[in-house]
């Protein structure tokens, strides 16, 4: 019982001084983020890189995700004749809760565990040192960029992701369900308010930075060599994942609670 | 001119500099060497400031740069070029481009005025026409001489070089060596040369130091150091595995003592 009792503060300690790190980075990344000279550029760079390659896979996930609610929601819906109500709990659903959690997870497999391996090859084989050396500080030139261009992408997927997804529930609603064309657009756009699309959307701000900062930390304390690299690309999509829904949780409380959103 | 006093730096448990002490004059090249693992890249780092020392002093021309804040000491590093072991080249960026990279990063330069500077840079360490080639697509001592012509677009007065010859051929190493006394006679550079090449050392420095347990233990000419009867220095240059170097040690070559 000590030895649980102790390992468990033993976690806890750890989670604690990880967030601080965590915590000083994005303090770190943020003033240099507002201090010139600013490289748009480069944030511009990081958005292309992250944008393209990510829509395919979030856009897909979201179509699917979109028919799966539709599915779930027949099956108890069509018992009390209440099928027509399926578009709105899709529209609501999805804008607010699946898609922006789903790309960020997406996001964060993809985009955080490649910043995480780029930054740690770069550590491990002295280039942020040569950094340091030039007088070129590795916060500005390596995480701001990819923090901004987080911070753009996350929320345009998201959106370009709630659009498809709705029309995932459109085909289950319309060709299976068979509730006409006009009958689900209505009932959609009559559920969806503008508040449901930008919760969504705040969230995914906050995701965004989850996924920069934690990426960029993991690659920036890599030790060792290939190995400490593989470490940091897994420990940063792990540890993503559980930021995201802990964030998730803590936005949606504060806005139930205490903004009434 | 290179100062360094009473340097202690401790990683964890082990004592890497212990009490030391090096002068580096103005236009000098002191070659420092010593094991692997004895704290001659350390002390590179701790010059450049990717290291901060637990105690001791570092002035580089009369600055104290132990105190300074990271905003301060990027201007004193502007003076400081280091080359590092791999080259350290941005695999991002091609050669032109890392080359650029501080004229880029610093100099508000036009775009044909950094492409002639990193020519003649280029032209400097003996390359032509590779401005376009990627890192990967380099031997180590292309990798060497890139890394160097980066450095030497910051017209730098001081030029660390941490193991410049080690991991390319004899051939390659030797205009290395050759680069390295060129860019001493025409720029007028201080430099410090960590190295275990004895080689090198002899080629190419004015000066040898040895470091030993964190500390230096011999410090003069080429010559000297050749004819020290210090028992380690001895063992060290001649390259000798038994001796008090490696008393200590149980395993040596397979044999165990």
């Amino acid at each position: 019982m000590n030895t649980l009792a102790s390992s468990i503060a033993a976690s806890a300690k750890e989670w604690i001084r990880y967030v601080g790190q965590l915590s000083l980075l994005w303090s770190q990344t943020v003033v240099c983020a507002v201090t010139p000279p600013f490289k748009g550029f480069r944030s511009l760079t990081q958005a292309q890189r992250i944008g393209p390659g990510s829509f395919v896979i979030s856009a897909l996930v979201a179509f699917f995700i979109g028919m799966i609610i539709a599915l779930q929601m027949a099956y108890q819906m069509v018992q009390l004749s209440a099928e027509l109500y399926i578009p709105n709990v899709i529209a609501v659903a999805l804008t607010r809760e699946l898609t922006p959690v789903l790309t960020a997870l997406i996001v964060a497999g993809r985009i955080g565990a490649g910043i995480a391996a780029e930054i740690g090859s770069m550590v491990v084989t002295e280039q942020v040192d040569a950094l340091k050396a030039f007088g070129v500080n590795p916060v500005k030139y390596l995480v701001v960029p990819r923090f901004v261009g987080l911070i753009i992408m996350l929320p345009v997927l998201t959106m370009l992701s709630d659009v498809i997804g709705i029309w995932g529930g459109y085909v289950i609603c319309v060709f299976k369900l068979h509730i006409s064309h006009e009958m689900f657009w209505k009932m959609t756009f009559r559920a969806l308010t503008m508040r449901d699309i930008t919760t969504g959307l705040i969230k995914t701000i906050f995701f965004g930075m989850i996924i920069a900062i934690v990426g960029c930390h993991q690659g920036l304390t890599v030790k060792g060599g290939a190995d400490g690299v593989g470490k940091a690309t897994t420990t940063a999509v792990v540890r993503s994942f559980i930021l995201i829904i802990a964030m998730d949780c803590f936005i949606t409380f504060v806005f139930y609670f205490l903004l009434h959103f | 001119m290179i100062e360094i006093c009473n340097l202690y730096k401790v990683f964890g448990a082990q004592m890497v500099l212990n009490n030391m002490n090096l002068t580096v004059r103005r236009g000098e090249t002191k070659a420092v060497i010593g094991r692997s693992g004895v704290g001659k890249s350390v002390l590179l780092k701790n010059i450049v400031g990717l290291v901060r020392p637990d105690s001791g002093s570092i002035k580089i021309n009369g600055v104290e740069v132990t105190t300074l804040n990271d905003k301060e000491y990027d201007r004193v590093r502007m003076e400081i070029g280091m080359v590092f072991q791999g080259g350290a080249l941005f695999d991002s960026m091609n050669v032109g481009e890392n080359v650029g990279f501080v004229l880029n990063e610093f100099m508000n330069l036009g775009s044909k005025t950094v492409k002639d500077k990193v020519a003649d840079a280029l032209g400097l360490v003996g390359l032509k026409d590779v401005e376009d080639l990627m890192p990967s697509q380099l031997s180590g001592g292309m990798k060497k001489r890139v890394s160097l012509a980066r450095v030497l677009c910051m017209e730098p007065h001081i030029i660390l070089y941490d193991e410049p010859t080690s991991e390319v051929d004899p051939i390659t190493a030797a205009a290395i060596n050759h680069l390295i006394i060129e860019l001493r006679d025409k720029l007028k550079v201080t430099s410090i040369m960590v190295t275990h090449d004895m080689n090198c050392a002899y080629q190419v420095a004015d000066s040898i130091a040895m470091l030993y347990k964190g500390q230096v233990i011999a410090d003069g000419r080429p010559e000297e150091i050749k004819n020290s009867q210090h028992p380690v220095v001895q063992q060290f240059i001649h390259g000798e595995a038994h001796g008090p170097i490696t008393e200590d040690e149980s395993l040596i070559f397979g044999h165990v003592k």
